[in-house]
């Protein structure tokens, strides 16, 4: 017990647990019931979990998919994809203008949510092998998607915002019928069910550690150091074709222009507050997911203190300073010397 | 006589936490000479030029200059520059983002306002007198790097400097670009500039240097004329053996005996972008070889080669007698190939990664991605290494970076042992390892031998290589020279060889 707390105080999810930890007494300071969760009824009739934490998992869905492919497209290329709004922009357009020319049922659903991740994919692939291939960073890579990203969504579009609306629709982006958890939180645990189950049955973590970490090392020990760097872009388009995909049920449009807009600065802060180095190399997944539900939760609660949306942003960078000076490395060092200062106190005096 | 002295360096010493780099280190330079300053890794070349040029302050001796009548104290690279010792790095330090002109003249000077045209007129003044192939408008990097290389002294050569250091100038320069360079050095020399030229490559020094001074762990060994030392005493000083006094090494075994005629790897032509020249090459089953040779002579780059580690070039290889083609490190780990790197920070470990991850990395490769070992297994084998080889790690989860530089080398070689190598390459394994350690490895290497494993060995002691290896292959400048074996493997011939066929007087 005591070596399972001394490991978690020199594990990297300390600073992300403890922020979230903060967060949470704030808010029961603030209100005694800012947790509580009711059964109520919705305006379909279904009887369904709501409160703030039940809004905070929901809201938090798109980005924690998000964060999840950046943690790995930041650990095996030492940079990040900015162009994950502007990608889920195109997937979310390729699924409505897929539903719009159908009927909408459960396959037609399908194949539309395929279309938009093999869309997503291809996407990835283009930043990938500019990254991979032509030793590109991948901020500037990506800047090329990030600005012509949303351009080429209003194409698909025909330059419209066009409406989907079917009930099963509905029922992807709220509640299904007779469950009272939010569909998007049920895609979050499969999807989280199955990165582990890739984690677990495949050296995906190994080879991009070993790649992120030392490029040349991994290449003379037989890892494809570019294809690794691919795979991670691709993975990032499944990723972000999910995370467009759920946004666009949610809202019942695809509108090109605010869909997921500036979602890839809250990504990447995610994968940050996490304590994952943005420089690539070791990475963890729980850490970059407790940084998504940070981000939302305080959006959350700021929203709850009745903060003007167009202030939130400002408050926002104030608490991520906080944790980000917290995770850094000087304030680390400080800590480990004060907590050696208070515990071998006893023994220095002796010395001298 | 003494007039012609620009530069001497007395009794000068440096240490650093725990090693005497400089020893009472002697050296003169005269007007209009090219002195070659030669020594292997570590023997205070690099140390003595950055006590020269003030990057560090020396502990004791004296620095005099010509033309200022005391001793001097050179405390910044700038100062130094203001006396008149300017410095070409190996690694070019110009912006190849700036014109020629804009390059020789940067940071001189307290101007606020540059005058473009006579910028560029002077530049143009100066690349004249020098005959160096450039225009004073042209952007450096489209410039090659001799021509680079040239501006670098150039630029030096314009600040009024007596000495002028060239920090191995030739190592990324081909032949023909090293003529170049050569005719510049020449040039430099007729106007009476001291030039110190710091050189691997011993042919080099041989065709421009009038002396050679020979530093070896950080002492002065000698100040010599060119004329006067035979190559075979050149390295002789540099390694540190007296050559009447190396015997052979008896305690080899004959391994060859009944791994004759069964090559387990052959290699035909093979040439890598590393710029090994095309070399062929074969080992036999539970052969242990060696390459020599001094640095910079081929020797990591070939054996790059043999695992695909640098891009290839051309070549054929054989395994086990059949054609394989190895174009990459992987195809080379899945005929059983293992290499261990010689720079073990930058190749080798895996630094934030555990003992653990490190030490099954390459076979969990060779077992493929969809295929891990589960965390019993992967403990299992790191214990049983760690036991082996006798690493001292806090937990198999320690990440290596924590480790000394022997235990991660220990850790590198059972993530090879662990692949269960038919043939294993190791370049330098013991380079910057205690001597304990140093003898473990090599008794290990016969033991891999005599299992049948086939062993290339690469070290730059020679004694070391003399107990391990049945065959030796030498290499100079790039090429394969010579192969000795039996009898012919003493220190001697080995360093006649390395010399070549023109130093047959030693």
């Amino acid at each position: 017990m005591a070596n399972g707390l001394k490991k978690l105080a020199r594990s990297q999810l300390v600073v992300p647990l403890l922020a979230l930890f903060l967060l949470i007494v704030f808010n029961l300071i603030r209100d005694v019931g800012f947790f509580s969760i009711t059964l109520t009824t919705n305006n379909d009739g279904n009887t369904v979990l709501s409160g703030n934490i039940i809004s905070i998992l929901n809201g938090a869905s798109e980005l924690v998919i998000l964060a999840i492919g950046m943690t790995l497209v930041t650990a095996s290329s030492r940079g990040q994809d900015i162009s994950v709004g502007a990608a889920a922009a195109i997937a979310g357009s390729i699924f409505v203008s897929v539903l719009r020319a159908n009927q909408i049922t459960i396959p037609i659903i399908l194949v539309a949510f395929l279309a938009s991740c093999i869309v997503a994919i291809l996407f990835g692939v283009f930043n990938g092998t500019l990254v991979a291939a032509f030793k590109i960073q991948p901020m500037i890579a990506t800047l090329i998607l990030f600005s012509a990203g949303r351009s080429i969504a209003y194409w698909i579009n025909g330059g419209a915002t066009p409406t989907v609306s079917s009930p099963l629709l509905v029922n992807i982006g709220s509640f299904i019928p007779g469950i009272p958890i939010p569909t998007p939180i049920i895609i979050i645990i499969v999807c989280g069910v199955l990165i582990w189950l890739v984690l677990r049955f495949t050296n995906l973590g190994l080879y991009t550690q070993a790649v992120g970490i030392n490029e040349r090392s991994a290449r003379l020990n037989g890892i494809n150091a570019a294809w690794i760097k691919l795979l991670s872009f691709m993975i990032l388009g499944i990723c972000v074709a999910i995370a467009g995909c759920i946004k666009v049920c949610r809202i019942g449009l695809i509108n090109h222009e605010t869909l997921l807009l500036d979602v890839e600065m809250d990504a990447i802060l995610a994968v940050a507050i996490g304590g994952n180095s943005l420089g690539g190399g070791k990475f963890s997944l729980i850490g970059s997911v407790i940084g998504a539900y940070i981000i939302q939760a305080l959006t959350v609660t700021l929203y709850a203190m009745k903060v003007p949306s167009t202030a939130v942003k400002a408050y926002k960078a104030i608490v991520i300073i906080a944790i980000v000076i917290l995770s850094s490395p000087i304030v680390k060092e400080y800590a480990l010397q004060l907590r050696d200062q208070l515990i071998k106190k006893p023994t220095k005096i002796t010395e001298n | 006589m003494q007039n012609d002295i620009v530069l001497t360096m007395r009794n000068i010493c440096k240490a650093f936490p725990g090693v005497r780099a400089l020893q009472n280190v002697d050296f003169t330079l005269r007007k209009g000479e090219i002195h070659a300053l030669m020594g292997e890794n570590g023997a205070g070349k690099s140390t003595l030029i950055k006590v020269l040029t003030g990057v560090f302050p020396k502990d004791s001796g004296q620095i005099h200059i010509a033309g200022i009548n005391k001793d001097i104290t050179v405390k910044s690279p700038q100062e130094a520059q203001n006396l008149g010792i300017s410095t070409v790095y190996q690694e070019i330090s110009l912006c190849p983002n700036l014109t020629v002109a804009e390059n020789i003249f940067i940071g001189r000077g307290n101007y606020r306002f540059v005058n473009w045209r006579s910028m560029v007129k002077k530049t143009t003044e100066i690349l004249a007198k020098l005959n160096i192939p450039a225009r004073a408008t042209q952007q450096l990097d489209t410039c090659s790097l001799a021509v680079q290389q040239m501006v670098a002294i150039a630029r030096s050569v314009d600040m009024d400097c007596k000495v002028l250091i060239l920090d191995e100038p030739t190592s990324s320069l081909d032949e023909h670009e090293v003529a170049k360079l050569f005719s510049l050095m020449r040039e430099l020399k007729s106007r009476g500039v001291g030039i110190i030229f710091i050189t691997h490559f011993l042919e080099q020094a041989y065709e421009i240097c009038d002396r050679i001074t020979v530093l070896r762990n950080g002492e002065f060994e000698g100040e010599y004329e060119v004329k006067d030392l035979p190559r075979v005493q050149l390295i002789s000083k540099m390694l540190g053996k007296e050559l009447d006094d190396i015997s052979t090494l008896q305690n080899r075994k004959a391994f060859q005996a009944e791994a004759d005629d069964k090559p387990v790897y052959e290699a035909f032509g093979l040439s890598s972008a590393e710029g090994t020249k095309a070399f062929d090459f074969k080992i036999n089953k539970g052969e242990v070889n060696g390459f020599t040779g001094l640095l910079g002579s081929g020797r990591s780059e070939s054996v790059r080669a043999i695992f695909g580690a640098d891009k290839i070039t051309g070549g054929r290889v054989r395994v086990n007698g059949k054609n394989v083609k190895i174009k990459k490190a992987k195809d080379a780990m899945m005929h059983g190939i293992g290499y261990l790197p010689e720079d073990r920070k930058q190749d080798g470990i895996v630094e934030d990664l555990s003992v653990r991850e490190n030490i099954i990395l390459a076979l969990q490769v060779i077992k493929g991605f969809f295929r891990p070992f589960s965390k019993t297994e992967a403990e299992a084998f790191a214990d049983k290494y760690i036991k082996l080889l006798g690493i001292k790690t806090a937990s198999t989860d320690t990440p290596i970076k924590q480790l000394s530089g022997g235990n991660q080398q220990k850790a590198i070689l059972a993530r090879w042992l662990l692949t269960n190598p038919e043939y294993l390459i190791l370049d330098e394994p013991t380079r910057g390892i205690d001597v304990g350690t140093k003898v473990e490895i090599q008794k290990l290497v016969l033991k891999l031998a005599e299992q049948g494993v086939s062993v290339t060995f690469i070290s730059s002691e020679i004694e070391e290589m003399l107990r391990t290896c049945s065959r030796l292959i030498v290499m100079r400048d790039r090429n394969i020279v010579g192969e000795l074996r039996d009898e012919d493997m003493t220190q001697a011939k080995i360093m006649h060889t390395i010399a070549g066929g023109a130093a047959q007087n030693g």
